[in-house]
């Protein structure tokens, strides 16, 4: 079990790996010459291609958007119950199939209720 | 095996250490956030080489996932956030806390008499618990429908919550 955990940092090394290696590209090639170094504004603007950018880039952001993140935690704990039933799903047969569709009818009452009360619509 | 398990923990554990003392000595709150999802991420990892998978998935799911979010939320929505900590007062109590908290830590890790398996265990978790959860003979199937009931109160809530304005 622990050889499959190791495939899994074999990934995250190689993600690790390859996300540090494109921020070093740029100022390796610089160093080497390759790439010379003759900045103008346009250059070395944020976006070449764009609208200028107003003021921070740190802003409140509207309060509605917590309410999604509730929504995330709830689906969240909901996977934690999901991930064990469906690597028994075989074993557990009928019975964990019915337990999971009680499960399941008794929260999409909440779904049908934000549904009903408009909170899924953005205005 | 026993060498790679061992790199892998001390790895970790200078990573933990390190992210947790990024989230307490950082100025900037925002990346205090991160170093603490990070540091989440990898007790996940200490969890694996445990041999927990069910423990490690979890712990991605709702420590990496939903409290991550949700403080990385909690900063975003906030509008003080940077100048930075302002709290000058309490930093004595706090201190004192603190310390009581890591002395009943260490306490309890040094009295507590660890049960050590032997062997590490070759078979996945994650089934047996499916099984000890769900299963029609002992499996606890009223308590798992009924945080189901709880979790409809937390949609309910967070509506409620939300609609009041």
């Amino acid at each position: 079990m622990l050889g499959n955990f190791g495939y899994i940092g074999i990934f995250l090394i190689s993600a690790l790996g390859f996300a540090i290696f494109m921020v070093l590209i740029p100022p390796i090639l610089r160093r080497s010459g390759i790439v010379p170094k003759k900045p103008n504004p346009t250059k070395s603007s944020t976006y070449e291609c764009g609208m200028e950018t107003v003021g921070k880039s740190w802003v409140q952001f509207n309060f509605r958007y917590y309410f999604f993140a509730l929504l995330f935690v709830i689906f969240d704990i909901q996977v934690v119950f999901l991930y064990p039933w469906a690597v028994a799903f075989k074993q557990l047969k009928l019975f964990g199939l019915l337990e999971m569709l009680a499960f399941f009818l008794i929260l999409v009452v909440g779904f049908i209720y934000a549904w009903r009360k408009g909170v899924l619509e953005w205005k | 095996m026993e060498m790679g398990i061992a790199i892998a923990f001390w790895v970790l554990a200078a990573v933990i250490i390190g992210a947790a003392l990024a989230v307490v000595l950082g100025r900037n709150i925002f990346r205090a956030a991160l170093f603490l999802v990070l540091c989440f991420f990898t007790i996940a990892g200490i969890f694996v080489i445990l041999s927990a998978d069910f423990l490690a998935g979890v712990q991605v799911l709702i420590y990496v996932g939903a409290i991550g979010v949700l403080i990385i939320f909690a900063i975003m929505l906030t509008r003080e956030t940077q100048r930075g900590s302002p709290s000058g007062r309490l930093r004595l109590p706090a201190l004192i806390a603190g310390l009581l908290f890591l002395a009943t830590m260490v306490f309890v890790i040094v009295s507590t008499d660890w049960q050590i398996v032997a062997e590490i265990p070759t078979e996945p978790t994650t089934s047996g618990i499916a099984q000890a959860l769900f299963s029609k003979e002992e499996g606890f199937v009223l308590p798992f429908e009924i945080a189901a009931a709880l979790l409809l109160a937390a949609i309910i809530g967070a509506i409620v919550l939300v609609r009041e304005k």
